[in-house]
């Protein structure tokens, strides 16, 4: 590992805005945030991939994957991060090293790549994904940056996380050092308003900035850069000059937020999108952060108004599904900020929570569980798709909600399931969100699949087969939706 | 004869390509109770597992020897010693299938080496086959990793036998064979009375279906004992160039002969195919099929008219390339652009005139200077289609915008009549509308009359594409 990678690891380990991080001794530390993975028993990505998730969502930036074709060429595109104009962050770019490159080394085929992205599609700027060949055959891309940045006189930013490096989080903030160090800063916005905010850590997946944007802008607020979804390289290169800071989901990207505040004096807080009181307080929270960085001071009274009436409309729609929803059953498997945010999202439409899972979440995320859910009874810390698969068979949860990799353990279970993780097709974020998610939910939960496909074929289940009225043995459809749902037709 | 081109580009746009490991991947996802596991960092394993879940739709059992900097170096005998006896311990596989990545190629780590002291130390995995490759990602395509892998399991698994089944057939199917394909193939082969060994075998295992347990393997494929079995087989019946190496394997191990089908889309590989099984079997061709190439004739006859002269940009690994190629320029298109992963000995051969080794890049670049009408690819041709403006017929995988992928058929006179209609149907939809000034004279013309040229006759008409007709979703 190059010194300036394990100088960075070090840093990256030891985040003074992170509690968890600093509960632990300087040894412990030193170990880093992830638990250490077993072999053939781990699920999830690398550093690498964790770096692309954080910078991709820059949409006029061409990003290019130094590294053999199985770090671009099975992963490209298949992330939902939305842009409202440009669309080359969508563009697969790698140098699909060989055989000869690995022996002679891939610095000179990353510069003319890096060359061939400029002549042909001049974005404003090029990230550099380093990999794990390409990193242990020693290959300095920062070198090669900095040399194509001066011969070609636009921005060549390096981003040294090699999937070998660890986690998917670890290169979330890998991803977020290359911002600091090469883009928040370097240039100056060409005019500010004391209603300027950055948003950092949301990567608008299905264009869910814009279910909140439209609140930022009824307000007079404005969104100076989100890191980074529907980003822009000048945006993100000017968004020090904020006067606040929204981080989003968990930690993943605190040491943007906390070295903005320390170089820049950004405030920041924590938040969340996702629910309607959690919507609510993040608006009250910038209201409050602008405020007290200078902004006039009806921006509070004003903010208020606005969640009243929003946190009214969105009641009422959700209201309208509450009796059908009441007392249905969730499990939820996800991480971070999730475990806890969507949960009172889900409390609000009448749902029951009967899992959450903590795998992923920091000890604060834990403490917001404990609050909202009265106990810790219901946290999860590991369960293996067996285990959710018994649970959901057995009906313990009537609906599970989680990413795309365990949709499986649910559909076979014949249980209905809700994507909530990066590749859904559904946007969740604010009031309008939450009445979408709740909708889905209903949707999901009667569809009237399930009644079918539960419903074991005749000749399995002969003892039910006996008890069919005579009459009805001729229309299959009906006695099997009355086996299944228990109602009679009599 | 065509010409085949390496572009000397630095910098690969829009991948076509996937990396050998995935491929290896796969084939060991076609064998019954089994866990593929890659022997890299996590990552690996993680975007290959993304990659499948959404074009099967399923769980994919695929595990990781979950390698980091300081393994890498030191070597990873440790984390395959922990990783197979992790899997062994938890998922209880008949098989697992080991394959290397680019991270430990390019350490160099003598795996066969390895597995042999693991098997001296854990006497408890006796009952649990083990299969390795070698697949660096830097080196191939998805092609070669399913190749070299099916090699390997020939290799590790198949013992000569002392007697001959005469009515069991070995099938060794090329990755571009569907689960529905193979299920056809199976049809035809029980029609002639012959019992067929898929290998590796997808309708078992990936054909979508609910399972009575939560497994953390496979669900279904090639089981060991009728890999073991496959000496003892009459033939081997090898579908795709890709398939000849473990074809080749099978008859110098157990002296089992073989005849290859490079594609089986199309009438002719067809009629070669029947004729074979009814040869082999004694029995004449079965009315059912007779009647069935009958109704693929009609198909073609119907369908000639709408693919003549089609300008066709086909994008594909080598052996899907060559099917589909061959059977569109059998329906009279013409094969305009031809793109490619990795090279094959059938690529010279297409019906064309240059094979580009290249990507989805090329593809849209060289569609667009040829005025190409038709695109095939997988899914990612999707944005190429959409700036095109034409329409895209998906083949292949990763096809992660499409439902029952793993139920098309492409091969039989059924699948090759269905594919005639579906194409034809796409060809139909877009077929071009004439306006009054689509046929404005030229200026030489007008001048003769001393009148000023059509303002717009420079201008080419719209695209089709934007109004939603197309079939490039977005």
């Amino acid at each position: 590992m190059s010194t300036m990678l394990k100088q960075k690891l070090d840093q990256v380990f030891d985040e003074p805005g992170c509690d968890k991080n600093q509960a632990k001794d300087a040894k412990e530390r030193k170990k880093g945030c992830s638990k250490q993975l077993t072999p053939g028993a781990a699920a999830g990505g690398c550093a690498f991939d964790g770096a692309k998730i954080a910078l991709q969502p820059i949409a006029d930036v061409a990003h290019l994957v130094h590294g053999p074709i199985a770090c671009e060429g099975n992963s490209w595109d298949n992330r939902h991060s939305a842009s409202s104009g440009p669309q080359i962050y969508r563009t697969g770019f790698t140098t699909d090293i060989n055989e000869l490159d690995v022996v002679y080394g891939g610095e000179k085929r990353l510069f003319k790549a890096v060359r061939e992205i400029i002549e042909k599609y001049d974005p404003p700027a090029v990230f550099v994904y380093q990999t794990c060949v390409t990193a242990l055959i020693g290959d300095d891309i920062e070198a090669v940056c900095r040399r194509a940045s001066e011969k070609f006189g636009k921005p060549v930013i390096p981003v040294n996380a090699p999937g070998f490096a660890g986690s998917k989080n670890l290169g979330n903030k890998l991803g977020g050092e290359a911002l600091l160090d090469y883009v928040i800063g370097t240039r100056e916005p060409e005019y500010t308003t004391p209603y300027d905010i950055n948003i950092i850590g949301d990567y608008n997946l299905v264009g869910e900035l814009w279910q909140v944007k439209p609140l930022f802008d009824a307000l007079g607020i404005r969104i100076l850069a989100c890191i980074s979804g529907d980003g822009r390289y000048n945006d993100i290169a000017c968004s020090h000059r904020a006067r606040a800071a929204m981080m989003v989901c968990s930690k993943a990207m605190i040491n943007i937020a906390r070295k903005m505040e320390e170089r820049w004096g950004i405030p920041f807080f924590e938040g969340s999108f996702y629910g309607i009181s959690d919507m609510s307080n993040t608006l009250r929270q910038i209201a409050r952060l602008l405020v007290a960085r200078g902004a006039p001071d009806d921006l509070l009274v004003r903010t208020e108004k606005l969640i009243r009436v929003e946190e009214a409309r969105a009641n009422e729609r959700i209201r309208a599904y509450r009796e059908r929803l009441a007392g249905k059953r969730v499990l939820l498997i996800t991480g971070g900020v999730k475990s806890w945010s969507v949960v009172s999202a889900l409390q609000e439409s009448g749902l029951e929570v009967v899992g959450t899972s903590v795998k992923k979440s920091t000890k604060e995320d834990k403490e917001r569980i404990k609050d909202i859910m009265g106990d810790d009874a219901h946290m999860i810390d590991d369960m293996t798709p067996r285990e959710m698969y018994a649970m959901l068979r057995d009906a313990r949860a009537d609906i599970m909600l989680s990413g795309g990799r365990s949709q499986f353990v649910a559909l076979k279970a014949r249980m209905p399931w809700l994507d909530i993780n990066q590749e859904r097709h559904h946007a969740y974020a604010g009031y309008e969100g939450m009445v979408e998610l709740v909708q889905e939910i209903d949707k999901a939960l009667f569809n009237p699949v399930w009644a079918q496909v539960r419903c074991p074929a005749p000749w399995d289940d002969a003892a039910s087969q006996a008890k069919l009225p005579q009459e009805r043995l001729g229309s299959p459809q009906l006695p099997a939706m009355t086996l299944a749902t228990g109602i009679g037709l009599h | 004869m065509a010409l085949i081109v390496e572009p000397k580009k630095s910098c690969a746009v829009n991948p076509l390509k996937m990396s050998q490991p995935l491929g290896a991947t796969y084939a060991f996802l076609g064998l019954d109770s089994c866990v593929p596991t890659m022997h890299g960092s996590q990552g690996c394993t993680a975007f290959g597992l993304v990659l499948m879940v959404r074009h099967f739709r399923e769980a994919i059992p695929l595990q990781t020897t979950a390698m980091n900097e300081v393994t890498t170096i030191l070597g990873g005998l440790e984390n395959i010693e922990q990783a197979i006896v992790n899997i062994r311990k938890r998922n209880h596989p008949r098989i697992i299938g080991l394959c290397s990545t680019g991270l430990t190629e390019t350490k160099g780590d003598d795996v066969d080496g390895y597995l042999q002291l693991i098997r001296a130390r854990h006497p408890e995995l006796d009952d649990t086959a083990i299969v390795y490759v070698s697949t660096p990602d830097y080196v191939g395509a998805f092609e070669d990793g399913f190749s070299k892998a099916v090699s390997a399991l020939v290799k590790t698994l198949v013992e000569p036998t002392p007697h001959t089944i005469p009515n069991q057939v070995n099938v060794l199917a090329g990755w571009h064979l569907t689960a529905g394909d193979i299920d056809e193939l199976r049809e035809i082969f029980c029609a002639f009375g012959l019992d067929a060994i898929v290998l590796p075998d997808v309708s078992g295992s990936l054909d979508g279906h609910i399972p009575d347990d939560w497994l953390g393997t496979t669900l279904g494929g090639t089981t060991l004992e009728s890999i073991r079995e496959m000496g003892a087989s009459a033939l081997t019946i090898a579908v795709g160039e890709q398939m000849r190496s473990a074809a080749m394997e099978l008859e110098m191990r157990a002296g089992v002969p073989y005849v290859l089908f490079d594609r089986l889309t199309g009438l002719g590989p067809n009629d070669q195919l029947l004729q074979t099984l009814s040869e082999l079997s004694g029995r004449a061709v079965p009315d059912k099929y007779r009647r069935q190439r009958s109704q693929l004739l009609d198909a073609m006859l119907d369908g000639h008219f709408f693919f003549g002269h089609v300008k066709v940009a086909i994008a594909a690994e080598p052996d899907l390339l060559w099917s589909m190629g061959n059977f569109l320029a059998e329906m009279g298109a013409d094969l305009t652009v031809c793109i490619t992963t990795t090279k094959s000995p059938l690529l010279s051969r297409l019906p064309t005139n240059e094979v580009v080794i290249g990507d989805l890049e090329d593809f849209e670049r060289a569609a667009l200077a040829t005025g190409c009408d038709l695109l095939l690819t997988h899914s990612h041709g999707r944005q190429a289609a959409q700036r095109l403006g034409k329409p895209l017929y998906r083949i292949g995988l990763p096809l992660f915008d499409r439902l029952g992928n793993a139920h098309t058929v492409n091969i039989g006179y059924r699948g090759t009549r269905n594919l005639v209609f579906d194409i034809g149907n796409l060809l139909l939809s877009h077929a071009a509308h004439h306006q009054p000034d689509s046929w404005p004279l030229p200026a030489s013309s007008l001048a003769v009359l001393s009148l000023p040229p059509t303002p717009d006759a420079a201008q080419p008409a719209a695209p089709a594409c934007g109004n939603g007709s197309c079939a490039c979703t977005e």
